[in-house]
């Protein structure tokens, strides 16, 4: 008897169908992946699970029997349970607080604690429940959503990308934990867009896309190819990546230490690296380790950087606005696309403006015509789909906004291009888009550096590593000889200090008691 | 069952059909009301919306009631479309006629008689500068402090009607007006120039109407308006484009503190050629709403503006005609604004009738 099934389940939006027609079975003790990119429908399809939301047309059975899930108590009632990508947790609460706020009232604090013990135990989930879960790093804070689903005994747990907040060692940690629950007869619906994980994970694939089952196939007998071909429709496009000569030194970052803003921000400190002209440099680092705060620093939006810490050509530009180092060269493009990258209200021709100011005169005149001119070249040039140059940038889907706002700053030819999260959200074809184009600007000798969560994109386009955590730079490795294992490593803050051979306690971590432990998780 | 469902993208036509529907629905209520007073509803209807246009002389009273308001709401415009949230156009209205007047008293009482078109811009000048000034103090305890310019704006409003009064009662009453208090008259020199003789219209229309195109401009042609509504509408954003949080700030409260003080001067030599302690009847307030209902744009604001004026002469002709009480006009406004806020939900949102067929799928 299955697990779940669903039948002919249809969900239609406003603009879009987001489920259409769509088959799923979930057998008894299975992990069962749902591939698919984003918006292809793999929420929706949670959320209809999960009773969030309900489905316009088609059958859900539960243990073979057909269920109408009205709203989110009657799926955990039958023994649903769902760890969302986004935590919803009480930072100052404790974790076992956490798990008691979340559950019926009829255990005792005690209890709990004693009982997210056994849980811990029996699942290898390291977490210690009278910790305040603002002391805890984001590997620990998904343990403790992972533990307070576990307590209600679940028959389906489902996981909505758990592992983009992981590193690579804290990812197999978690595999651990999955394959054993599924061991004891809990199915798993694991939700994810990375292909190697799901061939190593799960015994069962759905592929959607847009809002249709493409293929249910054994991820284990598949090849990334084929996967990703049910995903897209194609093969990924293959990036050529050219060995070229790195030239002068563009970005010269020396003592960079920034105190951080607010309790939950990171401290930079003693940050230094630099950039040169025609190569990728990549930032690693598990979220939240200083990657915003550094990002903030260097675009200019965090004015507070020691004068001579940031070297652009040798020239200080610490104290410069981010309009005046755009001007020397200086393009960023921010992590957040609406209300950072882009004007949510704003059309794409307003949105030009953000950044480029060519067609405004001396007397601060905009040249209306010019904008939209501009607008409508970025839109060809990059390939974005929107209704034309007038349209809102909320409009767009995230990875046509993305290649807007790429596109904006690649444009205007800079001398030195940051990145933050270049394909983050964004869609297998339009992130090869966007990482061809960063690679041709690398070998056009613009100086590029890019910050991403994902590894893979890191080892498919850099030239150099480096890898932030605490707060604190580690020395710099060519990708060619870093392996995953080993950035995963320095992803904890252990990396070899910089004149030695032994490895070194970071010193900054006594700013942060807790900031090892965070990383590792 | 009727249900609200997100529209994909804003309705542009809602948003321009919003405020209409509001005016209709403020009219139904309106009609209500005057059932609930007693009064016929038609003609009380009457006295609101026809008779303000009735005949010439009505028409150019709602046009100098309109001046100041639409003088006042471009600025106020200029400054929410920047999410600077200045309520105290009345204040800094209140400093415009203080300043302006006390130009033109300054003039009057030395005996100096200037040409016009050197005294006029002079009184101007001043009342400009006056409401300037009041808007700097918001903008400085913002600025240095973070203290919030909705409450700093709207607590200097008071403290400008104390001002206002201190002055009227005392250094400026007139020795010669029996203890009134009140200022001397103004030299005629000083008077804005009659638009239509016959009436009281002044040439301070077609200086607002030279104003909304300039505000227009200001707002989608140049690129210091442009960056003032990027810091309205996504703070980070403009950040991250290197606007300076602080300069709009300044920018925003300047251009409405000192238009503001310019309506101020130009009621004070245009419409009261004195100053009492009535100078202000809530212009910088009504002003708001006329903002508001003209969707923040400078050619709405000229019909809203006018619409506004319209309500607060048929305010006062309801007064002599039927006997309504004058709070009445305020609540017309206060309605007309909730049902315009109200009506705006359907810019994002509409209504969606689900029919017993589909709810039962």
């Amino acid at each position: 008897m299955l697990r779940l099934e669903l039948i002919g389940i249809s969900k239609q939006y406003p603009a879009v169908r987001a489920n259409d027609n769509v088959n799923l079975k979930v057998q008894p003790g299975e992990i069962h992946a749902v591939l698919g990119e984003n918006g292809a429908g793999k929420s929706t399809m949670m959320k209809m699970i999960y009773g969030a939301v309900r489905p316009d047309e088609g059958e859900i059975r539960w243990n073979g029997e057909k269920v109408d899930i009205r709203n989110p108590q009657q799926a955990r009632a039958l023994g649903i349970s769902m760890v969302f990508q986004h935590f919803s947790l009480f930072d100052t609460l404790t974790a076992a607080e956490n798990v008691w706020l979340g559950l019926d009232k009829s255990m005792k604090l005690p209890e709990i604690t004693q009982r997210i013990a056994q849980v811990s135990k029996d699942y290898g989930l390291d977490v210690e429940p009278l910790r305040p879960v603002h002391s805890l790093s984001v590997g620990e804070r998904q343990r403790v959503e992972i533990v307070r689903s576990l307590l209600t005994s679940p028959k389906l747990l489902i996981l909505d990308e758990p592992t983009s907040v992981l590193t690579p060692q804290a990812v197999q940690k978690l595999f651990v934990t999955l394959r054993k629950l599924a061991a004891d007869g809990c199915s798993i619906l694991y939700i994810s867009h990375k292909l190697d994980e799901i061939r190593e994970l799960c015994t069962n694939c759905t592929v959607l896309r847009g809002g249709k089952v493409t293929g249910t196939v054994d991820p284990r007998t598949e090849s990334n190819a084929s996967l990703s071909k049910l995903m897209i429709g194609a093969e990924p496009p293959q990036l050529q990546h050219k060995a070229t000569k790195a030239g002068e030194v563009v970005l010269a970052v020396k003592g960079l230490s920034v105190p951080k803003l607010d309790q939950f921000g990171s401290t930079l400190s003693d940050i230094a690296f630099d950039v040169r002209a025609g190569e990728i440099v990549g930032v690693a680092g598990v979220s939240g380790n200083g990657q915003q705060e550094l990002m903030a620093a260097l675009s200019g939006e965090d004015p507070r950087g020691p004068a001579g810490s940031i070297k652009l050509f040798g020239k200080d530009i610490a104290s410069h606005s981010p309009r005046r180092r755009r001007k020397e060269g200086l393009h960023f493009v921010p992590e957040e696309r609406l209300g950072r990258g882009a004007v949510p209200m704003m059309s794409l021709s307003q949105n030009t403006l953000l950044t480029r100011t060519e067609a405004v005169s001396g007397s601060g005149w905009i040249h209306s015509g010019k904008v939209d001119l501009l607008a409508a070249n970025l839109i060809s040039r990059f390939n974005v789909k929107a209704g034309g140059t007038g349209a809102a940038a909320k409009s767009l889907s995230g990875g046509n906004l993305q290649k807007f706002i790429v596109g904006r700053e690649i444009d205007a030819n800079p001398k030195l291009l940051i990145v933050s999260q270049p394909t983050w959200g964004v869609d297998v074809g339009a992130a090869a888009l966007i990482r061809g184009e960063l690679l041709k600007l690398r070998d056009a000798g613009c100086a590029l550096l890019i910050v991403s969560e994902e590894l893979d994109e890191l080892f498919e386009i850099a030239d150099r590593l480096i890898v932030i955590a605490q707060g604190r730079m580690s020395p710099s490795i060519p990708a060619a000889e870093a392996t995953i294992e080993r950035i995963g490593e320095w992803m904890s803050g252990l990396w070899p200090a910089a004149g030695g051979g032994a490895p070194a306690m970071p010193a900054a971590a006594s700013a942060n008691p807790t900031g090892v432990r965070h990383a590792q998780a | 069952m009727l249900r609200l469902e997100a529209r994909p993208q804003p309705s542009k036509l809602m948003s321009l059909l919003s405020p209409v529907l509001a005016l209709v629905l403020t009219a139904l209520v309106a009609a209500l009301l005057f059932l609930a007073l007693g009064k016929d509803p038609v003609r009380g209807l009457g006295i609101f919306f026809v008779e303000p246009l009735s005949n010439l002389r009505q028409v150019s009273e709602m046009l100098l009631k309109a001046t100041p308001l639409i003088t006042i709401a471009l600025g106020l415009a200029v400054c929410y479309r920047s999410n600077v949230w200045n309520i105290g156009a009345e204040g800094q209205f209140l400093l415009g006629v203080l300043a302006g007047g006390g130009v033109a008293l300054w003039l009057t009482t030395q005996g100096i008689v200037l040409p016009k078109i050197v005294a006029v811009p002079l009184v101007l000048l001043g009342g400009v500068l006056g409401g300037m000034a009041w808007a700097a103090l918001t903008a400085l305890l913002r600025d240095k402090f973070n203290a919030s310019e909705i409450l700093v704006s709207l607590m200097l409003v008071y403290v400008a009607q104390q001002l206002v009064n201190y002055m009227v009662f005392g250094p400026w009453k007139d020795p010669a007006g029996f203890n009134f208090p009140q200022t001397k008259n103004f030299d005629a020199s000083t008077w804005m120039p009659n638009l239509l003789s016959g009436t009281r219209l002044h040439i301070g229309f077609v200086v607002a109407l030279v104003l909304v195109a300039l505000t227009w401009v200001f707002m989608f042609r140049l690129f210091r308006g442009y960056q003032l509504q990027v810091g309205g509408l996504a703070p980070a954003a403009a950040r991250y484009a290197g606007f300076s949080a602080s300069t709009s700030l300044w920018t925003a409260l300047m251009i409405s503190g000192g238009l503001a003080g310019l309506a101020g001067g130009m009621e004070a030599i245009g419409t009261f050629k004195q100053i009492t302690p009535h100078v202000s009847t809530g212009l910088g307030f009504t002003a708001i709403i006329v903002c508001f209902v003209g969707r923040l744009h400078p050619v709405g604001i000229i019909f809203a503006g006018l619409l506004l004026s319209m309500m607060v002469i048929g305010g006062e002709l309801g007064q002599s005609r039927l006997g309504l009480p004058n709070a009445l006009t305020g609540v017309f406004q206060g309605l007309l604004l909730v049902l315009l806020l109200a009506c705006d939900t359907l810019i994002h949102y509409r209504v969606r009738v689900r029919s017993a067929l589909a709810a039962a799928h």
